[in-house]
């Protein structure tokens, strides 16, 4: 039973779940757009009273800032109480590939080569968390909207703008692997 | 107060599903993006077909929500550069820093505060989505 806990949950079952987030959501009212939160906490720093766009009423918004702080709860329980501290278990061609840019092959969650204190601490390691977080903020703002946004919650409403957005991630994300991290790593 | 805690509550057990199934693993969006394995595919196509599955039903049946009003799916504005170019800004920096933004703030609490950075960041970009907004073609 405890190894049933601690092992890597299976993909239909985080589907699933992910999948009933979305719908507890819609019953309780709101929808399942996590990025929408970054915008939150621009306005509620007061900027909106220079910028148009983050000038709305963000307090109506809280019960998304809620589910941001569940979020970092959830991930706390899971390190603490419910983690083998395996490590992931990638595929061996994705290991191999990974090798090719000195990246080496998991021996946690994340690589060490990107989250480590020795990485943040240096000018390049800096530098790829600082870009990847604002590509994300001004991307999923620009594109209006995130992978729960777009890709859960708009492809289950069958939007055409969100196959467009879905369609736009993996164009960048293919990209930036394929094409940009051998000239980078 | 209540009111609030049951989407404190749904953020809980995201953070605990989305970390015990991966998919907050910069390895596993490496994986996904290599077409490596079907881990990333089968999380995200099983929300997306239970999700389209369910929301058929809610608009073929009318159901309401638990305030008692109709639930409505708002048609999200047409367009086709905002989604293409946000988009692909958006994968650029998915595959980059292996997280989206719900991923980012778990990792926060799993305990790799490297992604501090990263969800700052995040924050800054959105901010200067807003400041620049108007120059952008949408």
């Amino acid at each position: 039973m405890n190894d049933f806990i601690t092992q890597t949950w299976t993909w239909w079952f985080s589907g699933l779940v992910i999948s009933a987030i979305m719908f507890f959501l819609i019953y309780f009212g709101q929808s399942f757009g996590f990025s929408s939160n970054l915008r939150t906490i621009c306005a509620a720093s007061g900027v909106g009273k220079k910028i148009k766009f983050f000038d709305f009423n963000w307090k109506s918004q809280m019960w998304n800032i809620m589910f941001l702080l569940g979020a970092i709860i959830g991930g706390f329980i899971a390190k603490q109480f419910l983690s083998s501290d395996l490590p992931v278990q990638i595929s061996k061609s994705t290991i191999q590939d990974l090798a090719k840019l000195n990246i080496s092959a998991p021996t946690t969650l994340q690589p060490a080569e990107l989250f480590s204190w020795d990485a943040v601490f240096s000018i390049k390691g800096f530098l790829i968390l600082a870009f990847g977080g604002f590509l994300v903020g001004f991307g999923s703002r620009y594109a209006g909207g995130c992978t729960s946004g777009h890709a859960i919650s708009g492809l289950s409403d069958l939007q055409w703008p969100s196959l467009i957005a879905v369609i736009g991630f993996f164009i960048g994300g293919l990209v930036m692997t394929h094409f940009i991290f051998p000239l980078i790593f | 107060m209540m009111k609030l805690l049951k989407f404190l509550l749904l953020g809980i057990v995201f953070g605990i599903v989305m970390t015990k199934s991966d998919a907050v693993s910069w390895f596993r969006i490496q994986e996904m993006f290599r077409f490596q394995s079907f881990h990333m595919y089968g999380i995200i196509g099983t929300a997306v077909v239970t999700g389209v599955i369910g929301v058929a039903l809610i608009k073929r049946f009318k159901l309401r929500d638990f305030h008692g009003n109709p639930i409505v799916f708002y048609p999200k504005e047409k367009s086709f550069i905002r989604y293409m170019l946000g988009g692909i800004i958006f994968g650029l920096g998915w595959a980059l820093s292996g997280s989206c933004p719900g991923p980012i703030v778990v990792n926060i609490g799993y305990g790799f505060f490297a992604m501090i950075i990263v969800f700052l960041f995040a924050i800054f970009g959105t901010f200067i989505y807003g400041v620049i907004k108007n120059k952008l073609p949408h």
